[in-house]
């Protein structure tokens, strides 16, 4: 088959998208469940203890993964919520909806356990430090984000005002980084960068999983969330009266 | 209210039409005085009670100063963003201004311009007499005052674009505030943190051009932004 014969907008439908939404949504979740077993028996029983922060230090295998999950979410969040302003595409605006309390949940979570782990480690729940506060900016964001979809009513207009919140926001999110960061600094370095990495292999190795368990988890969640976005939207049609099972 | 002044596109092309516009938001500006000095009020209002809340000590109100005055200015310039498209959505001069054939971008920037003068600048005009409450050195109000004339544009036109996403929209006023602070923070950061520098002795320049900087691409973007934006609400 030639590249040229594949139809690219096949699934840009919800009414096509849903069903493959359901196929994947299993694998996904499996996959998760299976990876996080894996990573916290890796991180928890395997992994050496800490030379200097002790144990206090198992919790990067939550808090890593989400944090970058935090990040990784609002761009993709942007991403979508820009191919659904530009090309005027449902799906994409739905997903990007659908994104978005996985975004805030993972920046709480990366915010929370950052600051069960500063108590034994650094002698505080809360520092003003630069990756502290710009992760809290981004929480504020997620939350722009999602009271700005939920006031506005008609549905295509409140996706469309999101969106380009969204892109003014991953505009400003670097610039926000960087003012943060040269305004107060006192978490340490990044620990892993795509060259180097400052680890021992097994730590290395369970953070590694379980970011790919987080990975699966919130494609799994966002996944389960779009299909019920796609049915609350598209009730009217029908198909999703024949999903359902309602009797015309 | 709008009748009297109506949105007259002199001959003058895309200039004139902004000249027009901005004149006409300022003339608005002007017969709504008390909406204006309503601003300027909360400002004074809000700095003062700092001092209260945390104790007259001049050597901690010294150090506190500048942030506080800074975030009074944030949430002041807050308050008259709300009205900036609002009531020209409210009776159609909004729909009218989509209508136009000067470019919807230059058209908001009049917009912002004109608030700008009546907010930001006001507050700025302000500063310097709270600051005097706080006892900050003399070059050091030089520097707030320099701040906040380079970082209050940018407030007009960041929160220019909540302005325009909100229109129209139930609880836009307090849903304004929570779009538009947390994408104020570096102008919060560079703007005090001038001032900080200048009590400290250190050397303020990198902070000025930071924050001219900002103001220049925030004069490139944010009407593009709200423009969109507003094409949005009215649609």
């Amino acid at each position: 088959m030639q590249l040229s014969d594949i139809n690219w907008f096949k699934y840009a439908a919800p009414q096509r998208f849903y069903p493959l939404a359901g196929k994947l949504l299993p694998w996904c979740a499996s996959v998760a469940v299976l990876l996080c077993v894996a990573g916290l028996a890796l991180g928890m029983f395997i992994a050496p203890t800490d030379a200097q922060q002790g144990d206090a230090y198992r919790i990067i295998y939550i808090h890593v993964p989400s944090a970058w999950m935090s990040m990784v979410i609002y761009l993709a969040m942007a991403f979508w919520a820009a191919i659904g302003l530009i090309f005027n595409a449902r799906l994409a605006a739905m997903l990007a909806t659908s994104l978005a309390p996985s975004g805030a949940l993972m920046t709480f979570i990366a915010l929370w356990t950052g600051a069960l782990w500063g108590k034994p480690t650094w002698g505080t729940w809360w520092v003003w430090d630069a990756r502290l506060t710009s992760e809290l900016v981004l929480l504020f964001l997620y939350i722009g984000f999602m009271s700005l979809h939920a006031a506005i009513d008609d549905i295509r207009r409140a996706d469309r005002a999101a969106a380009l919140l969204a892109i003014v926001g991953a505009v400003n999110v670097p610039i926000i980084y960087f003012s943060v960061k040269w305004w107060n600094t006192l978490h340490q370095g990044a620990s892993v960068t795509v060259t180097k990495s400052s680890m021992a292999t097994p730590m290395l190795a369970g953070m590694l999983i379980m970011a790919l368990a987080f990975w699966a988890y919130c494609i799994a969640v966002s996944l389960a969330r779009l299909r019920v976005v796609i049915l609350e939207r598209e009730q009217h049609t029908q198909w999703v009266r024949a999903e359902l099972g309602v009797r015309p | 209210m709008n009748e009297d002044t109506p949105v007259h596109i002199p001959s003058g092309g895309t200039l004139g039409a902004m000249r027009a516009i901005f004149m006409r938001d300022l003339r608005l500006a002007l017969r709504r005085r008390a909406d204006t000095a309503a601003a300027l009020f909360f400002f004074v209002i809000v700095a003062s009670l700092f001092p209260l809340g945390v104790g007259p000590e001049p050597a901690l109100l010294r150090t506190m100063a500048a942030g506080v005055l800074w975030v009074a200015a944030l949430l002041a310039s807050m308050l008259s963003l709300g009205r900036l498209f609002a009531d020209d959505h409210a009776d159609g001069t909004l729909e009218q201004l989509l209508l136009s054939v000067c470019p919807l971008p230059l058209i908001v920037l009049s917009k912002m311009a004109a608030h700008w003068l009546c907010s930001g600048l006001m507050l700025s005009l302000v500063a310097p007499l709270l600051a005097l409450q706080f006892d900050l050195p003399g070059e050091a109000i030089g520097v707030l005052l320099v701040t906040l004339l380079l970082g209050t544009p940018l407030l007009s036109l960041i929160g220019g674009i909540g302005a325009a996403l909100t229109v129209g929209v139930r609880g836009a006023s307090v849903l304004l505030s929570v779009l538009v602070l947390p994408l104020c923070v570096p102008v919060l950061i560079f703007g005090a943190g001038a001032v900080d520098a200048a009590v400290s002795g250190l050397a303020v320049s990198a902070h000025y051009s930071l924050l001219a900087a900002m103001l220049v691409a925030a004069l490139f973007l944010a009407p593009w932004a709200a423009a969109a934006a507003l094409r949005i609400a009215v649609d």
